[in-house]
This record gives C-alpha cells, sequence and structure tokens, in this order.
C-alpha cells in the first residue's frame, strides 16, 4: 500500500524539512514586509500557509499519526475561503480606488 | 547520498529558488506561475512523505483553485504592467533584518531540540486515502461539517462583496 517504502530508510530526517519550511516561511515573511502590491502580498502569505502544512506532514509521517494530516486538510480548506474572501475585497478596493498599492491604502490614519 | 536525499533536495532548491523569485518578480504574472512551480514542488514533497491523498488535495486546490483564482483577478485589474514602485531603503532594509532575524531563530531553534531523526517503515495506511477518511469522519466529524458551512459563508460573501451597488432610483 505505501508508495514509498523502498526509500524506507533514507537519510533525510525531520530536522530537513524543518529547516525547509523555515526556510520558505521566512522567504513569505519578508515578501509580505517586502512588497507594496497587495497581490503578491497575498501570495506571500499562500507561501507560509504552505510551508507549515508541509511541516504538519513531515512530523504526521514520522510519528505514524493521521491527525496531522486531516489538520492540513482542514488549513486548505480555510485557505481556500481566505482566498476567494480576499481577492474579493481586493477587486472591491481597486474598483473605488483604482490601486491596490498597500502604501495608498492609509485613510484610517488621518 | 540515496534517491530519496537526491529527490529531496532537488525539490527543495526548486521551491526556494521559486520561491524567491515570488517575491522580488516586478511582473506579478510571473510572481503567481513561479508560485505555482513551487506548490508543485511541494506537492513533491507530499508524494515522497507518502501523503497520497494531501498530494491530490494540493493539486486540486492549490493549482487547480486558488491559482486560477490568483491569475483571474490579476488579468481583471490589468496590473502587469510594471508599474509598482519600491518601498523606502529603509522599510526594505527592516524587513530584511526581520527576516534574516526570524530564519536565524528558527534554525537555532530547530538545533536545540531533540527531535526523532530516521523515519522507519511506514506502516500500510499512513496517508492513504481510506485511512485518513476514517480518522476524518469519525475523529474529526464535526470540524469537517463545519468547514462545508464556512465554505457555504465564504462564497455566499464572495457574492455580496464582489456585487455593484444598484443605482439609487432602483433601490
Amino acid at each position: 500500500m505505501t508508495l514509498l517504502n523502498i526509500f524506507a530508510d533514507s537519510h533525510v530526517s525531520i530536522n530537513h524539512y524543518i529547516g525547509v519550511s523555515a526556510m520558505l516561511f521566512t522567504i513569505g515573511v519578508f515578501g509580505v514586509l517586502f512588497r507594496r502590491n497587495a497581490i503578491t502580498i497575498f501570495m506571500c502569505i499562500e507561501l507560509m500557509l504552505n510551508s507549515v502544512n508541509l511541516l504538519l506532514v513531515a512530523f504526521s509521517t514520522y510519528h505514524h499519526d493521521n491527525s496531522g494530516q486531516v489538520f492540513v486538510f482542514f488549513i486548505m480548506a480555510v485557505a481556500a475561503a481566505e482566498v476567494a474572501v480576499g481577492l474579493a475585497i481586493l477587486v472591491t478596493i481597486f474598483r473605488n480606488l483604482h490601486t491596490i498599492d498597500i502604501d495608498e491604502l492609509k485613510n484610517l490614519k488621518n | 547520498m540515496d534517491i530519496n536525499s537526491i529527490i529531496f533536495w532537488s525539490l527543495s532548491t526548486i521551491a526556494f529558488i521559486c520561491a524567491i523569485y515570488t517575491v522580488i518578480a516586478k511582473n506579478p504574472i510571473f510572481s503567481a506561475i513561479s508560485l505555482l512551480v513551487c506548490f508543485a514542488c511541494i506537492a513533491g514533497h507530499y508524494l515522497l512523505l507518502n501523503a497520497q491523498f494531501l498530494f491530490i488535495v494540493h493539486i486540486i486546490v492549490y493549482a487547480g483553485a486558488i491559482m486560477v483564482l490568483f491569475l483571474t483577478t490579476l488579468m481583471l485589474m490589468n496590473l502587469n504592467e510594471e508599474s509598482e514602485k519600491n518601498k523606502p531603503a529603509i522599510a526594505q532594509i527592516a524587513a530584511l533584518v526581520v527576516a534574516v532575524g526570524l530564519g536565524l531563530v528558527l534554525t537555532l531553534m530547530v538545533r536545540k531540540a531533540n527531535l526523532i531523526v530516521t523515519l522507519g517503515p511506514i506502516p500500510a495506511g499512513v496517508g492513504s486515502i481510506e485511512s485518513l477518511g476514517k480518522v476524518l469522519l469519525d475523529e474529526y466529524f464535526y470540524p469537517f461539517e463545519f468547514i462545508s458551512v464556512l465554505l457555504l459563508s465564504a462564497m455566499v460573501g464572495v457574492v455580496l462583496l464582489i456585487k455593484k451597488d444598484k443605482p439609487a432610483e432602483l433601490k
């Protein structure tokens, strides 16, 4: 049943997956802080969600426990809903202001 | 170096490069495409971890739904000219410092942790559709049903948000 049991005694440890996830998460954080385009910021948030998902799946497999993968399934559903609502808000902002530059969206400041 | 490590490191390298290009690309379309490649690499990681169900769901949800939504929105907004101004230099330096600091903290934290190191033989059923469905509908039945309510309300909310206001005389 298991697809890749021939690779079972591999040298890839859980620490490697933690490192990869931490790197991807850091790149996502950097993108959120670095960019001004709201859609690119959304993509970076998706990247962060995916790095956490990858780590949950890695821990779930290394502990032989299916609950972690169920959590990833829930996170994916919430991410899909979040992206739909967020993009709808962005389209509404763009329709009213003709920009999605987040540094222009500071009407609440003064 | 066994075949598993080679696949792992090549997938990770492609994912890193595509993630960095997602952040630095001027054109949002290129960002979206390289994010798609990054998601494909993460799907490869899922397959490597023997999570077959999540591999399929990841491909369907991310490549099939979310990226299509992103690209459609980009085309609606006609943002594909390279018109985005950069942040001020102080904000860019601050972003770099924060990102490097976070990366250092996360990696140093992992070095101190005492974790399981090797992956033994995976028992049949971990990550398969059959066992995951059993867990989902036995232990997590109510969250599963509430997710459907969440998706429905998100759908209604999106339609309400995106709808144009009627002219005043029609109200």
